[in-house]
């Protein structure tokens, strides 16, 4: 791999710009993929590597797709969040907390991630959540966590998780109903939330979640909670 | 913190050492990292990442010491039916392609 077309790679990656890179073998040669200019077949296979976010064998090239991280939109500056911050960072998300009160979201409690402090819709709306994120609601708070999964059924996130007790979900239910969801819809708010491994601290609470997205992520099964 | 074994490597390089990137393009059975994985070496004896479960970055890195030199790319195959490969311990049952060139 040539320097430049390292440079290249790493100001698509910056840019958040999905691409592949495409080598063949065993010789070498790069191209990347959408900017490059090559046949329409490998073209195509590039462009369904993409998407389907796999590296693919097209002839003689290897196609090595290069995402833009996924997200994790976390709702609630919360003991929680904070405890999700390191192991989602190590996992390769991209972060944005969420919360408009000021005195919680804060950099030095939240260091290294995106914060918001807009209201969730607002923020929803500017964020644009899509097939590669995850939102997780944790404030407990209906003001704040009910538009956020409003937005985020709307949504086509790959995860939606919301905290809170069997009780407080059944009356969040029933508020997300008036707001026109249907029950078919609302199950896809994984609640309560995470894997359930019996977690007690911040840290596990943090833990079960991560999990449970990676499960959701991976497509294994998950254990029901009845 | 999630490593962005790339930049990791255009570091080193940048620094005056000679690097190599191995990526895994293709396995069979239970090769324990997918295709994609990589691993990063350099003349100065740093590395990072991975393409197996640790059973061949060894040998990787002793194939890169000459692509490093030459900057001739390779395409290796370690797999159960290659008795070099049991040497460097692939005892997972796995096969795989790893393509090794140069940075630079």
């Amino acid at each position: 791999m040539t320097p430049e077309f390292l440079a290249r790679l790493q100001a698509a990656q910056a840019a958040k710009r999905p691409v592949a890179l495409c080598t063949q073998l065993p010789g070498g040669a790069q191209l990347l993929a959408p900017d490059d200019a090559m046949p329409e077949g490998l073209a195509q296979a590039a462009a369904a590597a993409i998407e389907a976010d796999k590296t693919a064998l097209f002839e003689d090239w290897f196609i090595h797709p290069h995402n833009p991280p996924l997200r994790l939109l976390i709702v609630g500056a919360v003991h929680a969040a904070q405890a999700m911050l390191p192991m989602a960072a190590g996992l390769g998300f991209a972060i944005t907390v969420i919360d408009p009160r000021r005195a919680f979201a804060t950099a030095e409690r939240l260091p290294g991630v995106d914060i918001n402090h807009e209201w969730p819709d607002d923020a929803m709306a500017e964020l644009a959540p899509d097939t590669r994120t995850a939102i997780v609601t944790l404030t407990h708070d209906p003001k704040i966590d009910d538009p956020a999964l409003d937005a985020a059924l709307r949504s086509p996130a790959f995860y939606i998780g919301a905290l809170g007790s069997r009780r407080t979900h059944a009356k969040r239910l029933e508020r997300l109903a008036e707001l026109g969801h249907s029950a078919e819809a609302m199950a896809r708010i994984r609640a309560p939330i995470g894997l359930d491994i019996k977690a007690v601290t911040a840290a596990e609470i943090g833990l079960s979640i991560i999990a449970e997205i990676v499960a959701t992520r991976r497509g294994a099964a998950l254990a029901s909670r009845g | 913190m999630s490593e962005d074994l790339l930049a990791v490597a255009a570091g080193w390089r940048a620094q005056g050492e000679r690097v190599a990137i191995a990526t895994v393009v293709e396995t069979w059975g239970s090769s324990p990292r997918p295709a994609g994985s990589r691993f990063i070496v350099s003349d100065a004896g740093h590395m990072a990442g991975s393409v197996s479960g640790g059973c061949i970055e060894g040998a990787v890195a002793e194939a890169a010491a000459a692509t490093m030199q030459s900057g001739q790319p390779q395409l290796l195959d370690f797999g159960i039916s290659d008795e070099a490969a049991w040497e460097v311990g692939l005892a997972c049952g796995g096969k795989l392609k790893v393509f090794l060139e140069k940075l630079g």
